[in-house]
Order: structure tokens, then C-alpha cells, then sequence
């Protein structure tokens, strides 16, 4: 590889990154963060910053690999495109402080100024901007030579480091950390202090290193076959955890929880619909809608029926709504594939949010004023309108929501989905009654996401037609994409991950959807399969290499 | 009475007039070979047959009982499975999956474990690769998991569309002495090919069809050596060459 193509290189991922960073420069990512501090006075911006030169490095240090293995030539073009990626961000730098462009690009204000100069005066932060991306860039072609063993250590340790020092102060709120730090007599700052950080990242890191003994990312370790005795310990340890969780987080956490428990109820469902059945519907709010009024309907005594139904009563009342309305949309939508049902089953979704808003159905289901007064569960003369107690129903409703899953997973009209997902003529030829599998798949799918709604109207008190945007729809699609199809423990995670975190982040919910296509975009190209796939997805996503692999030897 | 018969049935594309009165007769333990070229209405007349196509006029009976009103999945259970066209596997499913798939209508684990047994003696390469996904197994082995897969149906008509079709020639031959052997186990089988010349060699009857009509029938060897079908499907190039 000549000198030339090597300088092409560096110049190319440069100019790609710095647009990038320019990018997130200019929609005020930066100064959003300038505020939360990761550890001492390190901020979330100045990592965002760091992170440009990273990029810039290993950018340009993946594509001189392949072609030459000369540690020199590597280090040029991450210095090239380091130093590009630089020049890009002090140019922006020196041009927004110097003439105002707030009028197009209104994230352009002195903040943003504060937060990239770091405040320095300006030619110095310019030198300063260069020089660390400059040696971001080649730190990050070093760190690419250290041994697999080594570099996973590092990473895990700074995850750790990164994780602990945003969610700090959450930490430290959990009623769980104010008695240990009250028995140990310390009292906490609002920021992860410098030596935790490093002392984090040396535990964390040492523990990956020593524990890895196997650092191979593709080999996953067998596990010895645990007895039963230990399944039911390990069980009754999680049951145990479960239920003491939300006298331990306290009661910001409980809500988080009951949030995230919901969209798992809608996940769950919606996985059978598309993960199971391969049925792709983007419309799926509408039956978190329809058994959130059908609650609301029969159990607030301000509703148009004023009825007043205790929770109980109605719940089951908004299950069957949710699964009759499934039958309905399925019904029409039988012989839709692909691309159209997609398109039908959001129209779906949107009907049902512009009806429950529409002034012809005003009388009935309150238009944009909603349904107000619905009451929250009692259990045993318990109110459950406490998150902390409210927490338990989610929960309940969670494990009945996975058994069924499970069970439906391994039982004859399991099959039958996997059979219409892969080939619905096939699927038919095979004997299999695609009407009814469908059926089924949308009316168990919308059950659960009844449920769901149901039990949202009884936490919320009152419903409004805002709360069933088409947002609900695509943020239940995401969970389950980025956890993994078809997977029962990857739509909990992916709960978690897309739902609990920007309850946490609150700053990140300015950015809320510009995450999600950069997630799930990065997803797409590093894991398709998801966070925690089933075995099955795994094996159909890696195909082509077990083809590799298999084939060439037989044919 | 014929174990299958298919009574002058007329199947439409929308407007389109895909099959313009085609008999069929197919008695218990024969193969029955429908042959013709693009176009001319095999894989419309097994369609109809599975009822994924539903015929206009006509009836299609089974043992004697009219299969109109039944829905392809009924028809199944009936006793009519197929390997498609093109041989549609579950390519993301295991060999095994795809065989226990095949045997969905059934509920008799001990006969499916028999007939997943007597599938891998007649196939053996399909043990082999049980636990191997299908779009990993090579065209003929592709062929071989459809017609398997079809068998694990314990069908009592097995229709076999283009079994031939994209395979290397040494491999269609393996496939035909397959579906012999298949048919000397018991099995009736109605089986459509472009490939004339081997589908007359292994069938008992056939049926040579033109755009949507039977023009020709009768026993294999006096189609091999009916003149119209040696020049139109044989190959061969003066009529009366001997």
C-alpha cells in the first residue's frame, strides 16, 4: 500500500467522521451534556468529543488493515484522519463564535461555544481540539493492537466506569444505597469521584481479564450442566429479587419499572404477532388503545356508560375488546403480505387514534379530553395505585404474559407460525389453516398488549388519545428488534435498554428517536440478531457462514 | 373406481382460462406422469388439485368424495400432499423441523416415527444432516428434503411438481430411481416434468397437456413412441426416423 492511498484513506475517514461529529455538534448534543459529569470534572461532552478522535482512528486504522499490517501506515491515517476530524470541529468552533447562525441552527448559541472550546480562550481551545483528536485517533489504533484479552477488559472496565458515573446520582438515590451509606457513615456527592472511576475500571477490568480466561468473542463458554437443585435455588433467589426490587429502588425506580413492565407486556404480544408469526404490524398501539378505554369505559364512573366496574371486572372486559378488535383488523388483512400489511396495520393504528379523538365519537369516549377518573386495582382491599404496589400486578401479569408465550412457543400452533413466517404457501401445504394461525397470532398478540393498556388506565387515572401516538407502536418494534425476534428474554432486555434508559437519561430524551434509527441502524450492521437472540434467529442471521462452513465439504 | 380423479375441471386466473376441461385418472399404486411444455397447465392442474387454485367447473374426487368445498389444509389431511414446484423448503429450519413440519396434520406419534424412519432409509443422506438447516444442503438434497418432507404426510396421492428441475443429470437420476422406489414401497404418485423422456420412462400412464388441455393420453410406453410426442418432447427431429 503506497504512501498515497494510505493519506486517501486518513482523509476520507476523517472527512466521514467530522461530518459526523459536525453533525452532532450542530443538533446540541454537546452542550446538552456539558452538565453531566461522568467522574470528577470529566462531563458527558467531553467524552462525546473524545469519542470523535476514537472513531476517527479506528476508522481509518480498520481500512489500513486490511490491505497493509504496518503499524506505521495505520497510525499515519489515524493521525490524517484525526487531525481532519479536528480541523472540522475547531473550524465549526471558530465559525459559530465568530457570526451567528442561530437563526437557521438554533442549537448555535454561546453553549455550544462553552461546551467545545471547553473553556479555553478560542485559538488555544482550537490547538487543544486538534491535538486531542490528533491523539484520541492514535490512541485508538493502539488499542486496536493490544491482545483480544487485554482490549476486552478495557472495554468492560470503561463500560462500567461509563455506566456507574452516568447513573450516579440514580445509584445513590436507591433507598438500598442510603442504607448502606448511612451504616457506613459517608456521604455521597453528586458526581462519581475520580479515584471510584479508576478504582472501578482496575476491579471491573482485572475481573474480565482474569475471568475470561477464553477472550474469544464467538465461542460461547459451555456451561456445565447445572443440577435441578440449582435451577430451583437460582429461581427462588430471582423470585426473591424480583419481589424485594421495588422496596429498594424506592419509588422513582418503581415507576421506571411499571413503565418498563408495560411496554414488556406490549413486546411480548407484539413478538408473537411479527416475531413468532412473521406478521410485520406497525399499528400494534391500537390495542393498547382498545383495552386501555375499554377499561376506562366500564370501570370509571365518569365514563359515558358510568358504570364504575371494579378493576377486576373490566380487565378481563379489555382483554377480550383487544382480542375481538385483532380478529377484526386480522380478518382483512389475511391474504396482505410483507410491505402491505405493514402499511394497513398503521393505518390501523392511526384510525384508532384519530376515532378515539374524533368529535363524532365525543360523547362516548371523550375526544381529546379522554375518559378521566379510572380507578386504580385494589387487591385484598390494597389500593395498587402506589407504583411500588402497582409494580407487583405488571409483574404478575409479565409472568403469566411469558409462561403463555413459552408454552405457545413449544406447542402445535407455535409450529404452525414458524411454518407461516418461513413460507405461508408451503405453510398451507403442509396442512396448516392459515386463517386460523393468523387469527390466532393477532388475537393473542392484541390480548397482551389489552392487558397492557388496561392496566396503563388504571395506573395513569385518566386516559387521553396522546398517550396511543404512533411512537407507541414504533418503540415496541424497537424493543424487540433490538433485543431480539422472537426472543422472550431479548424483549425484556430490550425493555429495558429502550424504555429504562431514557427514563434514567432524561437529558437523552431530546434525542429519544435520533437513538433509536442510530440504534437500531448500528444494530442492523453488528448484531442483527438482536441483544439476545433466540437460537433459531441466531442460526438463520448466520446462515451464510455455518453455508460456508458446512456446504463446501459435501456438495 | 380411480383413487384420484380429476372430472373436466376448468380453472381461471382472474379472466384467464388456465385449464379448459382436464380429466385425470389415477388408480391406487400407479405413477401417472403430466407432462407438457411452459405453460401448458401442469402445475395449475395440481394446484387446483391441493385446492390452493379452486376450479370453476368440474369436480376433483378422492376415493369417490368430492374435494371442491375443502380447504387446501383439509385437503391434506385428506390424504393429497405435494413437494412444490421449485421444492420450497424451510430453508431456515432444520432438516428435522422440516420433516416433523410435514407430518403437522398428524397426531399418531408412533406412525410419524415410523415414517420419519422409513424417510431416512429411503434417504439417507437426510439423516446425515438432520440437525443441519435446509438452505444449507445442496440442490439435490433440497429435492430430496421436499419429496421426504411430502412423504412424512403419509399421503395417499403424492404429487410431485418438477422434481427435476435446476439438478445436475446424475442427480436426476438418483431422484427418479428415488421416486420409483417410493412408488414399489406403495405410494401413488402423480407427478408433473418438463423432463419428458425420464417422467415416461418411470411413470405407468401420462397425460401430455397443451395450453390447458389434455391432448394426448395413455400408457407410457405408447406415448414414448406416439411420433407427435417424439418430435415435440423428445428431441427428435424427422417424425417417421426409426
Amino acid at each position: 500500500m503506497n504512501l498515497f492511498a494510505i493519506v486517501r484513506v486518513g482523509i476520507r475517514s476523517g472527512l466521514i467522521v467530522g461530518i459526523v461529529a459536525v453533525f452532532i455538534v450542530l443538533i446540541g448534543m454537546v452542550q446538552t451534556f456539558a452538565k453531566r459529569y461522568l467522574t470528577g470534572d470529566l462531563t458527558l461532552s467531553m467524552v462525546i468529543l473524545l469519542a470523535f478522535g476514537l472513531a476517527a482512528g479506528a476508522l481509518a486504522a480498520r481500512q489500513v488493515t486490511k490491505s497493509s499490517p504496518h503499524l506505521g501506515h495505520k497510525v499515519l491515517a489515524a493521525g490524517i484522519s484525526g487531525l481532519i476530524t479536528g480541523v472540522m470541529l475547531a473550524a465549526l468552533l471558530f465559525v459559530i463564535s465568530q457570526v451567528s447562525l442561530r437563526d437557521v441552527l438554533v442549537n448555535a448559541t454561546p453553549e455550544m461555544v462553552t461546551a467545545l472550546s471547553l473553556g479555553l480562550p478560542l485559538s488555544s481551545a482550537a490547538l487543544t481540539l486538534v491535538g486531542m483528536t490528533v491523539a484520541t485517533a492514535v490512541i485508538a489504533v493502539l488499542y486496536g493492537l493490544a491482545p483480544p484479552r487485554l482490549r476486552r477488559a478495557l472495554l468492560e472496565g470503561l463500560m462500567a466506569v461509563i455506566l456507574v458515573g452516568l447513573f450516579w446520582e440514580a445509584i445513590i438515590g436507591l433507598d438500598v444505597s442510603r442504607l448502606v451509606m448511612k451504616f457506613l457513615g459517608v456521604k455521597a456527592g453528586k458526581v462519581l469521584p475520580l479515584p471510584g472511576a479508576i478504582g472501578l475500571l482496575v476491579v471491573v477490568g482485572l475481573a474480565t481479564y482474569l475471568l475470561r480466561a477464553r477472550p474469544h468473542l464467538n465461542t460461547t463458554p459451555t456451561r456445565p450442566k447445572s443440577s435441578s437443585a440449582w435451577r430451583y435455588i437460582s429461581l427462588v433467589l430471582i423470585a426473591g429479587a424480583l419481589a424485594a426490587l421495588p422496596f429498594a429502588v424506592g419509588l422513582f425506580w418503581s415507576q421506571t419499572l411499571t413503565t418498563i413492565g408495560l411496554f414488556t407486556l406490549m413486546g411480548l404480544g407484539l413478538n408473537i404477532v411479527v416475531g413468532m408469526a412473521g406478521l410485520l404490524d406497525l399499528g400494534y398501539v391500537a390495542f393498547y388503545a382498545i383495552g386501555a378505554y375499554a377499561l376506562a369505559l366500564f370501570s370509571s364512573p365518569a365514563s359515558s356508560l358510568g358504570l364504575g366496574l371494579p378493576f377486576w371486572v373490566a380487565l378481563p372486559i379489555a382483554l377480550i375488546f383487544a382480542a375481538i378488535s385483532g380478529i377484526l383488523l386480522g380478518i382483512p388483512v389475511l391474504r396482505l403480505r410483507g410491505d402491505y400489511l405493514a402499511i394497513v396495520t398503521l393505518g390501523f393504528g392511526e384510525i384508532i387514534r384519530v376515532l378515539a379523538l374524533s368529535d363524532v365519537l365525543k360523547p362516548y369516549i371523550g375526544g381529546p379530553q379522554g375518559i378521566m377518573e379510572t380507578p386504580p386495582p385494589y387487591f385484598f382491599g390494597i389500593q395498587l395505585s402506589d407504583p411500588r404496589y402497582l409494580y407487583y400486578l405488571i409483574l404478575a401479569a409479565c409472568l403469566v404474559v411469558v409462561f403463555i408465550s413459552l408454552r405457545l412457543n413449544d406447542s402445535r400452533i407455535g409450529r404452525a407460525w414458524i411454518a407461516v413466517r418461513e413460507d405461508e404457501d408451503v405453510a398451507q401445504a403442509m396442512g396448516i389453516n392459515l386463517v386460523a394461525a393468523k387469527l390466532m397470532a393477532f388475537a393473542i398478540g392484541a390480548s397482551f398488549a389489552g392487558v397492557g393498556g388496561a392496566i396503563f388506565a388504571a395506573r395513569q387515572g385518566a386516559i387521553f388519545p396522546m398517550d396511543f401516538t404512533l411512537f407507541v407502536s414504533i418503540n415496541v418494534l424497537c424493543l424487540i428488534i433490538i433485543g431480539g425476534m422472537g426472543s422472550i428474554p431479548g424483549v425484556i432486555t430490550g425493555a429495558f435498554f429502550l424504555i429504562g434508559l431514557p427514563e434514567v437519561l432524561r437529558e437523552v430524551d431530546e434525542y429519544r428517536i435520533l437513538a433509536y434509527g442510530a440504534g437500531l441502524v448500528i444494530m442492523m450492521l453488528v448484531r442483527p440478531e438482536g441483544l439476545l437472540p433466540s437460537a433459531r434467529r441466531r442460526l438463520e442471521l448466520h446462515e451464510t457462514e455455518a453455508e460456508e462452513g458446512v456446504a463446501y465439504g459435501t456438495r | 373406481m380411480a383413487l384420484l380423479e380429476v372430472d373436466n375441471i376448468h380453472t381461471y386466473y382472474g379472466n384467464i382460462h388456465a385449464l379448459k376441461g382436464i380429466s385425470i385418472i389415477v388408480d391406487k399404486g400407479e405413477i401417472v406422469t403430466l407432462v407438457g411444455a411452459n405453460g401448458a397447465g401442469k402445475s395449475t392442474t395440481l394446484n387446483t388439485i391441493c385446492g390452493i387454485l379452486k376450479p370453476r367447473h368440474g369436480e376433483i374426487r378422492l376415493n369417490g368424495e368430492s374435494l371442491n368445498a375443502l380447504k387446501p389444509h383439509e385437503i391434506v389431511a385428506k390424504g393429497i400432499s405435494q413437494a412444490p414446484e421449485g421444492r420450497r423448503i424451510f430453508s431456515r429450519l432444520t432438516v428435522m423441523e422440516n420433516l416433523e413440519m410435514g407430518a403437522y396434520t398428524r397426531s399418531d406419534r408412533h406412525g410419524i416415527a415410523q415414517d420419519l424412519e422409513r424417510v431416512f432409509s429411503i434417504f439417507p443422506r437426510l439423516k446425515e444432516r438432520a440437525r443441519q438447516v435446509g438452505g444449507t444442503l445442496s440442490g439435490g438434497e433440497q429435492q430430496m428434503l421436499a419429496i421426504a418432507r411430502a412423504l412424512m404426510a403419509r399421503p395417499r396421492v403424492l404429487l410431485l411438481d418438477e422434481p427435476s428441475m435446476g439438478l445436475a443429470p446424475i442427480l436426476v437420476q438418483e431422484i427418479f430411481s428415488i421416486i420409483r422406489e417410493i412408488n414399489q414401497q406403495g405410494t401413488t404418485i402423480l407427478l408433473v416434468e418438463q423432463n419428458v423422456n425420464m417422467a415416461l420412462q418411470i411413470a405407468q400412464r401420462g397425460y401430455v397437456l397443451e395450453t390447458g388441455r389434455v391432448v394426448l393420453h395413455g400408457s407410457a410406453k405408447e406415448l414414448r413412441e406416439n411420433p407427435q410426442v417424439r418430435v415435440a418432447y423428445l428431441g427428435e427431429t424427422q417424425p417417421q426416423a426409426r
